[in-house]
């Protein structure tokens, strides 16, 4: 059975997952739009680099942000003046690298919903006197639902199942960094296979039962009302 | 039409799209309904587009009813949110998220006004879409989201509507269901309107002004019926060229089952129309519909013949030409074969009768 350790990091793994969620929703969205929108040449290269985490080791990402975070990294400078201190292997550094790397599955869908809401509700929204902003959460933020629940979905289940980023920028510290993939990690090293296959087992179940839902009840559905 | 001095649209616009140009220089009456009448590509559409500010021309100057809404010399430019108007477009686009009443009050909320008030009431007696309040717009028909969308931009009380090919996407039927609305509205709601079209039809049911647009150029701008009379414009040409009087019944002739309407400087005979005396009406006289006559014919059948002057004539396709003529103050056109022009030796101010074949009514 799941000692007190395991559920330490259980509870570890859905406070990073949650919190990266909400950043990469509060970042990804006017990202997302702005990469929907723009005629910017620099569009192109935007896009690439949000995408840069789907196709990379997780460890070159991991290593990368482990420099930039670090004592002499420019990041680690900043937060160092800023008294924080340097981000890697605490918790915000946990949080900080999930949203970067977990950030195109949320940008993507959410640019995605809302390319296929076109121009023609923003104009009416403008015709009937609602500015841009106003717009954006009366018309856009409702149009685009399921495109915010696919991200969301896709943006915690990812975070949850990350593991190379953690090792390398949040190492294994109990109640700070550890989180459940490490934790399978430290029980098969301890050759402890029943507590790995606990904790394995639940992540399975976990991303199939999200992917499910996505899959079924969300596409089949998409104008839920 | 009477035109108040103030309510006029002051629009001029210069702006390019790869191998079009928009470049127009227009002064239009804001009170009745103005038409901008083109086929596609003519730049119709983003005149209107302009105008609501959802295009915005390189060089453009706008002026309404005494507010400057665009001056791109010193850098003015109202955006679209800002521009007391309503919009309608060509595909209702309506808020898939929202209810109709939803819809309606969607703009109402935002220049905090209500939605209790008689005019609203009133609109959604008008259009005939009290019943739909609750709908979802997708489980509306064609027809029945044109209209919300209608109500949607005249419970704000714009200045003036501006409608984009509004019956474009409906079939004749559904676009039979809307015409009289759109008339009425105007009469009783008295909001100007602008509207975008490519249909005679349209054209000759609603237009009080018309503006004929080509290549981006304006062709023609001017009252309905002399617009329509004028011989440089293709209209005239057109196997449907019509012209359009406004009339007043003056006379039921019920044993004979007919109505009798006058006009500034005449009378016409149409078929009974069950409508109160002094009641105005719209009739459309096709071209090719009426003959000219240098006598009054002592025995035909036709009831209409009116005596009128020739005030242009010209040349048209395959043997015909097209003839201006004056009828009282009315410009009348007639389509005729060359040869009867010659051998009734038509010519610039000759007097003669025309012969009104058929008449159409419009509302």
């Amino acid at each position: 059975m799941l000692t007190s350790a395991d559920f330490a990091t259980l509870l570890l793994t859905f406070k990073v997952a949650s919190l990266a969620t909400i950043f990469m929703l509060l970042f990804g969205t006017p990202l997302a739009w702005w990469l929907a929108r723009t005629r910017s040449k620099w569009r192109g290269l935007i896009n690439t680099i949000v995408a840069l985490p789907l196709v990379l080791p997780p460890t070159v990402l991991g290593f990368y942000l482990l420099i930039l975070l670090g004592k002499n990294g420019v990041i680690g400078e900043f937060t160092t003046w800023l008294g924080i201190g340097t981000l890697p292997f605490t918790f915000a550094g946990l949080v900080v690298a999930s949203v970067l790397y977990s950030m195109p599955f949320v940008v993507q869908p959410l640019q995605t919903a809302f390319l296929s809401i076109g121009n023609q509700p923003l104009e009416a929204a403008a015709t009937l006197r609602a500015s841009p902003i106003d717009t954006f959460f009366s018309v856009v933020i409702p149009q685009a639902k399921s495109g915010f629940l696919t991200a969301t979905i896709l943006g915690f289940a990812h975070t949850v199942g990350e593991f190379g980023v953690v090792l390398m920028v949040g190492g294994n510290i109990p109640d700070k960094t550890r989180v459940v993939s490490v934790q399978i990690y430290n029980h098969v090293e301890a050759l402890e296979y029943s507590q790995a296959h606990w904790l394995a087992g639940g992540l399975l179940a976990f991303s199939f039962t999200v992917l499910l839902i996505l899959y079924t009840v969300l596409k089949t559905t998409p104008h839920v009302k | 039409m009477k035109y108040q001095l103030s309510k006029w649209i002051t629009a001029r616009f210069k702006l390019n799209y790869g191998d079009f140009e928009l470049s127009v220089n227009l002064r239009l009456p804001n009170s009745g309904i103005t038409v901008l009448f083109g086929h596609s590509g003519s730049g119709k559409t983003t005149l209107l587009r302009c105008i609501a500010g959802l295009e915005q021309a390189q060089h453009g100057y706008l002026e309404i009813n005494g507010s400057v809404w665009q001056d791109s010399d010193v850098g003015i430019f109202l955006p679209t949110h800002k521009r007391p108007l309503g919009y309608v477009f060509q595909e209702s686009n309506l808020f898939s998220h929202l209810t109709v009443s939803e819809n309606l009050n969607y703009g109402l909320k935002r220049i905090k006004a209500s939605s209790d008030t008689p005019k609203f009431n009133h609109i959604l007696d008008l259009l005939g879409i009290r019943h739909l309040l609750d709908r979802m717009p997708e489980r509306l028909s064609g027809g029945e989201k044109q209209r919300v969308a209608i109500a949607r931009a005249l419970v704000l009380n714009p200045c003036c509507l501006l409608m984009d090919e509004p019956l474009a996407s409906l079939d004749p039927k559904r676009k039979q269901e809307i015409l009289p609305f759109l008339s009425r509205l105007n009469q009783e709601l008295n909001i100007p309107v602008l509207y975008v079209t490519h249909s005679h039809q349209e054209v000759a049911q609603l237009a009080d002004y018309l503006v004929v647009l080509e290549a981006g150029k304006v062709q023609a701008s001017g009252l309905l019926a002399e617009t329509l009379s004028r011989l440089d414009l293709p209209l005239s040409q057109d196997r449907e060229a019509t012209t359009v009087w406004n009339v007043t019944i003056v006379e039921h002739e019920t044993e004979f089952h007919l109505t009798r309407v006058a006009f500034e400087g005449g009378s016409l005979s149409l078929p009974a129309i069950e409508a109160k005396i002094g009641t105005p009406l719209r009739v459309q006289i096709y071209a090719r519909d009426v003959s000219i006559v240098l006598e009054v014919p002592r025995a035909t059948s036709i009831l209409n013949v009116l005596p009128a002057t020739i005030m242009d004539i010209v040349d048209g396709e395959s043997g015909q030409s097209i003839v201006r003529l004056k009828v009282g103050n009315q410009p009348l056109l007639a389509h005729i074969t060359r040869k009867s022009a010659v051998i009734l030796n038509l010519k610039i101010g000759k007097e003669v009768f025309v012969q009104i074949k058929g008449m159409s009514i419009l509302n």
